[in-house]
């Protein structure tokens, strides 16, 4: 049997299920199923000579045998142990499955909207049929076509124009070890309206046994004016698979600013596209990467300056130690008549390991004249002026070159405005720097000096 | 403590110092003046070990251990610090990390354990205080975005956490304010110690109406010219170096 | 290129097959087999390079055309092009200038290039007033006395088949490509170089010396090596657009360098572009690779790509001896409707070797260019270090620029660094060029200029000039 058969088995089981136990679906939902299984079958799992695939080899994921849940169990001690100490509205999902227990949305600012993607569709479907999929169709990816074919969960957040969300919305995913490895679409809507102002923490963590697939899809829009800042913290466990589309429009003047950190996911694999459709928009494009053992980090992304006067920035870093291995491809294209543009792109990457491999490609593609654009990439060494200067204070070599690579993946996260995810990842980043660079108990203790 | 003999340095082939001969005793102030180009931040830089510099003959010795053959690290764990010319910047680095292990390998090499955070703190925030300076920028990247003054006031710090025998400060006084020099020289006066030597690199007689040093010397062509008391530092400012030249080369 | 275009050209070829048939020098359009017998024996090519080449055909039979570059075109059919026509006969050419298209004077005109050579250019039969014959036989005694060889590649397989069978497609594999594979199959001609252990090439060599000796055809195949401690640069091309009706060139250069040798291949380009709305031009394919086989060995590419319809081109270094180095050095102007897809790959194998790109691309007009590189540190390049500065200047709202750099670092001891920007001609510098009374067209050939000053400085001397006078030509009316 075909790696595309299994999947388009599950389906029909599921579907099948779905319809004995709730009836027929609405008829949108139900045919974008079937766009989504037929796309998917006609495309099947990218191979390796899909230049979007080039460094990425998804057998892993095309061939396994993943079952569907619809089990949200998961004990509150070792989530409350998982979650991140943040006062948040926050929604949880186990396995792509929504628990209510383990939500808690509190008191959201008049006008907001934070639901579960399964409630959303219970109480006006035809209100989630306007805007799903009108960024991510089955056309963008095999992965989002398979998406569409299975989505049932996931989260939709609506902002009333002028509305600002003072606490951050957390959307929290839970992988759990699982007796047989299980797969979730989770469906991510954000709708910003006008002059609306949000930062949505999308989470994803879970047992360190666990060993699923999550294949997630994010729509987010936003309005003239709207702020949006988006965190996505994959800190998955190194087993699981993570495939996400997150795809952004941008109306004039808005602003959307993306914190990518991947430090967990065996083989994880992100696509980040924003749309650049209003005047004065800005898309800031910030990643982290850090990956070991033989963990395999693909980050692509895109910047599609549709407009005149809208602007991109993007600094991503990568630190990949033992046979781990990283993929950056990050793309600014400028349409024709698209004058006045600005696009920044910056990749820096440090191999710890002789085993360790990166993949770089940073890609400008443009179709006007008056433009600002530019790239760098960079893949190398410390800076020796800083090693020398630390060891002046009595600091030993290793010491020193462990706190340089901690500072290099500091230069993103100080940008970070939010000190519980920033502490978490210099934390995770400290813990995984190998044990010759001697950091432990550092940050640590600069942490509690900081909390002080 | 400090003994530098005949030492002669070239750099990239070039010979900058010829036959400097030193000695700094605990508890002493000196002064290394001398015109641009004679050779004065290159004996701070050899003494701290920077690459790039050789040493073709003559020793530097410091509390009787041979300085030259001791990795950087090791001559600061044995009590000499370097006060940078150019502080270097380290993005990403925060302040706090770079005093919290530079202490820890101190208090390892002398066979203590870390500084308990809350006793660490106490001890940060009161010389943050003597230096008048900002709790917020121990969080900030080291010397990243800093003023001039701010760097300079920013190895003052680090030396007054680290409580070096041997201070050399390499024109600690370039490129500040009249403020930011009473500040930075009151700092280095409170390291002022019966059990430590201090040894100033300037160019101008300025900063030593504030550090009053016990020792003046003139550094001319790679050799000190001449010695004196901190009288001889007032002489230079009236005169400027050329007679030292001209009396040297006679 | 348009199919009725190229349907005229298949009509008239075949027809002039047949009324040359009975000389059979110019065989009907087609390729199989014998097509490929036909020229190896024309050639008189000895039993094992028939043998080469009907391979090559039996691979690239196997094969697909590339798709993956930023070009748009036609699918070309193979089975159209004539494969093998005889250097033209002097009562064929034109007799006198008076009969060359008054455009391409101009053109030479305007490239000051002097009037006997123009004649030469332009292939007017004029060997009594420029006799190239002899040029090449003076220098050709000066190469001979150093025991440098240089030939036409159909010559050194008659007179020195170890040497081919040792080098020919051992840097660029018969299967390498599409392009390079249709090449090794038909290639007619193309020059051969041969730097023996120790020697200094005595001057620099260039296919200019030799461009009425032969016509060198649409398949060239050149191939150069170098001995330990040889040192020879090599200019290609020449520096006037060529007559040229063929319309699709598949080239292959092969560069060896052993411990210590140095190769530096300059090339020119200026093949015709086609006109204003994109009818006609050549489809420029090549495969230019240079190997570093020795240690210290160091191959250098320089180009100035402002001609042919469609550029498809990466001359690349495969840097296997330490401390190796690769240089590319890429000047790419593209006007009108013309394409160019066009970089370097740079291969560390060996420890401590290093690379540098600098490419300089220039667009104007309805043109569309794109700078495809890959640099690949693999894992015992210990130390290995890349350098690449990319940079695209537009002219004009109606051009595209782009960027594909790919990188593929497996060695934590190497350093990598990629730069590149695109901008357009800075207003400020046009402005002020103009308020001290400079014409805008002069202003911006100037900006032009300084912005591939990197890559000019790496041309020999006259190459330099006149690369800079192509320049001003190729972008004639891009402003305004």
């Amino acid at each position: 049997m075909s790696d595309v058969q299994t999947f388009l088995d599950r389906l029909a089981e599921r579907t099948e299920a779905r319809r004995q136990a709730h009836g027929p679906e609405p008829t949108w939902i139900a045919a974008r199923r079937q766009a989504g299984a037929a796309r998917f079958d006609a495309m099947g799992f990218p191979d390796r000579r899909v230049e979007a695939w080039k460094y990425t080899d998804v057998r892993p994921i095309a061939r396994g045998d993943f079952a569907l849940t619809d089990s949200g169990d998961f004990s509150q001690a070792s989530a409350a142990a998982l979650t991140l100490p943040i006062v948040a509205h926050r929604l949880t999902f186990v396995d792509g499955v929504f628990s209510a227990a383990l939500s808690d949305l509190g008191e959201l600012p008049a006008g907001v909207a934070v639901l579960p993607l399964s409630r959303a569709l219970a109480e006006n479907h035809e209100a989630v049929g306007g805007p799903l999929g009108r960024l991510t169709g089955v056309e963008f990816s095999p992965f989002s076509a398979l998406n569409t074919a299975f989505m049932e969960e996931g989260a939709v957040v609506r902002l009333a124009p002028g509305s600002v969300v003072k606490k951050p919305i957390l959307l929290q995913f839970l992988s759990r070890a699982n007796a047989q490895p299980v797969m979730s679409h989770p469906r991510v809507l954000i709708e910003a309206g006008a002059r609306s102002q949000a930062t949505v923490i999308e989470h994803h963590v879970g047992e360190t046994e666990a060993a699923n697939f999550t294949n997630l899809v994010a729509e987010l829009m936003l309005d003239r004016g709207a702020i949006l800042t988006h965190y996505k913290l994959q800190e998955a466990p190194l087993s699981d698979l993570h495939v996400a589309s997150i795809h952004v429009e941008q109306g004039r003047d808005s602003r959307y600013t993306s914190f990518n950190l991947n430090l967990g996911g065996g083989l994880v694999r992100n696509d980040l596209i924003t749309e650049l459709n209003g005047e004065g928009a800005v898309a800031n494009f910030y990643g982290l990467f850090y990956g070991q053992g033989r963990q395999h980090i693909d980050n692509h992304t895109l910047a599609n300056h549709n407009a005149p006067r809208t602007f991109s920035n993007e600094n991503y870093k990568g630190i990949l130690d033992d046979r781990a291995r990283g993929v950056f491809n990050g793309k600014v294209v400028v349409k024709r008549d698209s004058q006045k543009i600005e696009g920044f792109q910056s990749n820096a990457n440090l191999l710890l390991s002789d085993r360790a491999e990166i993949d770089t490609k940073p890609e400008l593609e443009i179709y006007a004249d008056d433009v600002k654009c530019s790239h760098g990439s960079t893949t190398g060494q410390l800076d020796e002026e800083a090693v020398f200067a630390l060891r002046t204070r009595g600091i030993d070599e290793q010491t020193a070159r462990g706190l340089l690579t901690l500072a290099f993946a500091g230069e993103v996260m100080e940008l970070v405005e939010l000190a519980a995810v920033a502490e978490r990842v210099e934390l995770a980043v400290a813990g995984k720097l190998p044990e010759r660079f001697n950091l432990s108990g550092l940050v640590e203790a600069a942490i509690l000096l900081h909390d002080d | 403590m400090l003994e530098v003999k005949d030492l002669h340095v070239t750099v990239e082939g070039k010979e900058i110092l010829k036959g400097l001969s030193l000695t700094v005793n605990a508890g002493e102030v000196h002064a290394i003046m001398g015109p641009n180009g004679a050779g004065k931040s290159t004996l701070s830089a050899v003494i701290a070990g920077k690459d790039g510099y050789e040493v073709t003959s003559g020793t530097i010795t410091f509390e009787g251990q041979d300085v030259l053959e001791m990795e950087i690290e090791e001559r600061a764990l044995a009590g000499m610090l370097l006060g940078f010319q150019y502080p270097v910047e380290i993005p990403g680095v925060k302040n706090i990390y770079l005093l919290k292990a530079a202490l820890n390998a101190q208090r390892a090499a002398n066979g203590q354990g870390d500084m308990p955070a809350p006793e660490f703190m106490k001890l940060i925030k009161a010389k943050i205080a003597e230096m008048k300076m900002d709790a917020s920028f121990l969080q900030r990247a080291v010397n990243e975005g800093f003023s001039g003054g701010e760097k300079k006031r920013n190895e003052i710090l680090q030396m007054l956490v680290l409580q070096p025998k041997l201070a050399m400060l390499d024109e600690i006084d370039s490129g500040l304010d009249i403020d930011a020099m009473r500040i930075v020289a009151d700092g280095v006066n409170s390291l002022r110690a019966a059990d430590r030597g201090i040894l100033l690199v300037t160019h101008y007689q300025r900063l030593l109406d504030y550090i009053i040093p016990d020792h003046v010397h003139v550094l001319v062509d790679g050799r000190i010219a001449k010695s004196g008391g901190k009288e001889l530092a007032h002489e230079l400012e009236s005169r400027g170096y050329d007679w030292v030249v001209e009396e040297s080369a006679a | 290129m348009a199919s009725q275009e190229m349907e005229q050209l298949v009509r008239r070829e075949y027809k002039e097959g047949f009324v040359t048939d009975i000389e059979s020098d110019t065989i009907p359009p087609g390729l199989d087999e014998g097509t490929i017998a036909f020229i190896s024996q024309k050639k008189g090519e000895p039993e094992w390079m028939l043998e080469w080449r009907l391979k090559a055909y039996h691979q690239w039979l196997k094969m697909t055309p590339p798709s993956w570059a930023h070009l748009d075109y036609p699918a070309i059919d193979y089975q159209a092009i004539s494969y093998f026509s005889a250097p033209k006969r002097p009562e064929d050419r034109p007799q006198s200038l008076d009969e060359v298209d008054p455009k391409l004077l101009e053109t030479y005109e305007k490239l000051g290039i002097p009037l006997h050579e123009r004649a030469a250019l332009a292939g007017v039969a004029v060997d009594a007033v420029f006799d190239s014959v002899s040029v090449t036989t003076t220098f050709k005694e000066k190469l001979g006395e150093a025991g440098v060889i240089f030939c036409s590649i159909s010559e050194a397989i008659r007179d020195y088949p170890e040497l081919i069978k040792q080098y020919l497609g051992t840097v660029v594999p018969v299967a390498d490509n599409y392009f390079a594979a249709l090449n090794s199959a038909v290639f007619t001609d193309g020059s051969f170089v041969f730097v023996p252990e120790g020697v200094t090439c005595p001057m620099e060599l260039s296919t200019y010396f030799r461009i009425n000796a032969a016509n060198t055809g649409q398949f060239e195949r050149t191939l150069i090596i170098c001995e330990s401690r040889a040192q020879v640069s090599y200019l290609e091309g020449c520096t006037a657009p060529q007559r040229d009706e063929n319309q699709l060139h598949a080239a292959v250069v092969e560069l060896v360098a052993l411990e210590d040798a140095y190769i530096k291949y300059s090339t020119v380009q200026n093949w015709y572009p086609g006109d204003e709305d994109g009818k006609g031009g050549i489809y420029n394919f090549v495969t230019k690779r240079g190997d570093c086989r020795g240690d210290r060995s160091r191959i250098s590419w320089t180009q100035v790509e402002t001609g042919s319809a469609i550029t498809w081109k990466y001359p690349s270094c495969v840097l296997r001896g330490k401390d190796s180095i690769g240089e590319f050095y890429s000047v790419a102007v593209t006007n009108g409707r013309q394409q160019a897809d066009t970089g370097t790959k740079m291969i560390h194998i060996g420890e401590g070797t290093r690379s540098y790109i600098v490419s300089k691309g220039i667009s104007a007009g309805r043109s569309n260019q794109s700078y495809r590189g890959l640099v690949k540190i693999g894992p015992r390049a210990k130390g290995a270090r890349n350098f690449t500065q990319c940079d695209s200047l537009l002219i004009g709202d109606q051009c595209g620029a782009h960027t594909f750099p790919y990188q593929e670092i497996g060695n934590s001891s190497a350093t990598v660094e990629h730069e590149a920007t695109t901008s357009k001609i800075g207003e400020d510098q046009l402005f002020y060029c103009q308020s001290r009374g400079i014409s805008e067209e002069d202003a911006v050939s100037m900006i032009v200029n300084g912005f591939c000053k990197d890559v000019f400085q790496e041309l020999p001397m006259e190459f330099a000039v006149e690369a800079e006078a192509l320049l001003n030509v190729t972008l004639e009316g891009a402003v305004g």
